[in-house]
């Protein structure tokens, strides 16, 4: 199979759409058949616990609901990883309400930090409650999984920039990959885009190419992130990005708005605007659908 | 005479719209300015120079700060990194 045909994107209308198929086991069934040595694993992003405007007044309830549905799913996934402002405003109680909720997952979760669990520079309420297992002291993690390396990098140390990976992490990038062939498959999860999505907004890295240079030479990436509240792809060379949506509620598409930030709409519609994302990667790279939660 | 100091020592600045209004203002020392967050989205007030940091603030949430020393404090949003705002702080005779 093609790389070209093997990552593609699936953004399902609803729910039951996505049901009614995979239970006829045709063009779901095909889709997610999965290679030897796949890992299969879920993305979820942005639950922004603690929010309570019209936007979304039930965050915990919506999140609740992602991690159901994660739950049921016909084949547990190696694990869950969530990319990033858990909290609206890293409070304690606001990590314990999501700590709460996200501990009902059946599977490991691997929780990255947003700008909304670090604020003030402080890392000590997110990380009194969600750690990436094995991390280096500056939390940023590598691990392999079936034949995939993954790399969690934290661009939240954002003093006046949004996104900003700094020297010491792009040093440690620098050894984690250097000693990689080029076919090794790598997944990257970041919080902010690594690219520059729209900077306008903040929605984007600063010194994101430093690290996307480094990936540059490899066969198949996967890069996924939240952050924006919306899916969105992007392909540069063999660098397959993925923005995810949130469990809290959409943002406008970029240069949509005035500025970035809550979009309120009917209840139905919000559910079919925030979800969870299945991911399934093997050698040829990783192919993922999106699961709103209406 | 009393009810004009007061009227003059304290000021509110809006966050509102992803933005501080008003952006750049001067006032006289001693000074208090209230930041009040009027936005759908959380906020913050971070001095550039690591001075002063409101944390997070929620919608309708406010913070003040008084400024005593004369001098010009830049400040901007955390979560927003594009929104900036300044305050400059300068004795009225100078």
């Amino acid at each position: 199979m093609k790389r070209s045909q093997f990552v593609e994107h699936v953004a399902w209308t609803g729910a039951g759409i996505a049901y009614t198929l995979a239970s006829a086991g045709s063009l779901v069934g095909c889709a997610v058949a999965d290679a030897p040595g796949a890992v299969d694993f879920v993305q979820i992003s942005d639950s922004h616990v603690g929010f309570h405007l019209p936007a979304n007044p039930d965050v915990l309830g919506t999140l609740k609901q992602a991690v159901d549905a994660i739950n049921a799913l016909p084949q547990a996934p190696a694990f869950v990883v969530h990319t990033g402002d858990i909290t609206h405003l890293s409070t304690p109680k606001q990590f314990a309400d999501a700590k709460d909720v996200l501990s009902a997952l059946k599977v490991p979760l691997i929780a990255l930090p947003g700008e909304h669990d670090v604020i003030g520079n402080d890392f000590k309420p997110y990380l009194a409650n969600f750690r990436i297992p094995q991390a280096e002291p500056g939390g940023w993690a590598t691990w392999e999984n079936g034949g995939i390396r993954f790399i969690a990098l934290l661009n939240v140390f954002n003093f006046e920039k949004m996104g900003l990976l700094g020297s010491d992490q792009l040093t440690w990038l620098q050894g984690v990959v250097s000693g990689l062939k080029p076919s090794q498959p790598i997944v990257v999860l970041t919080h902010v885009p690594l690219y520059a999505l729209f900077p306008t907004w903040g929605w984007t890295t600063e010194d994101g190419a430093k690290a996307l240079a480094m990936f540059s030479r490899f066969d198949n990436v996967t890069l996924l992130n939240g952050h924006i509240h919306q899916i969105i792809t992007h392909t540069e060379g063999n660098l397959h990005f993925a923005s995810a949506d949130a469990t809290a509620y959409p943002q406008p598409k970029p240069g949509a708005a005035d500025k970035p930030g809550p979009v309120t709409l009917p209840h139905d519609d919000l559910l079919r605007a925030i979800g969870y994302r299945t991911v399934s990667a093997d050698g040829n790279g990783a192919r993922f659908e999106d699961h709103p939660l209406g | 005479m009393d009810m004009k100091l007061l009227f003059l020592a304290t000021l509110v600045v809006k966050l509102i719209a992803d933005s501080f209004q008003p952006a750049s203002v001067t006032v006289t020392p001693g000074t208090t300015v209230v930041f009040i967050n009027k936005d759908d989205d959380a906020h913050t007030v971070t001095s550039t120079t690591g001075l002063f940091d409101s944390k997070g603030l929620d919608t309708n949430a406010s913070w003040k700060m008084t400024f005593n020393k004369p001098g010009t404090y830049k400040y901007f949003c955390e979560l927003h990194p594009f929104m900036k705002g300044t305050i400059i702080v300068r004795a009225a005779h100078s």
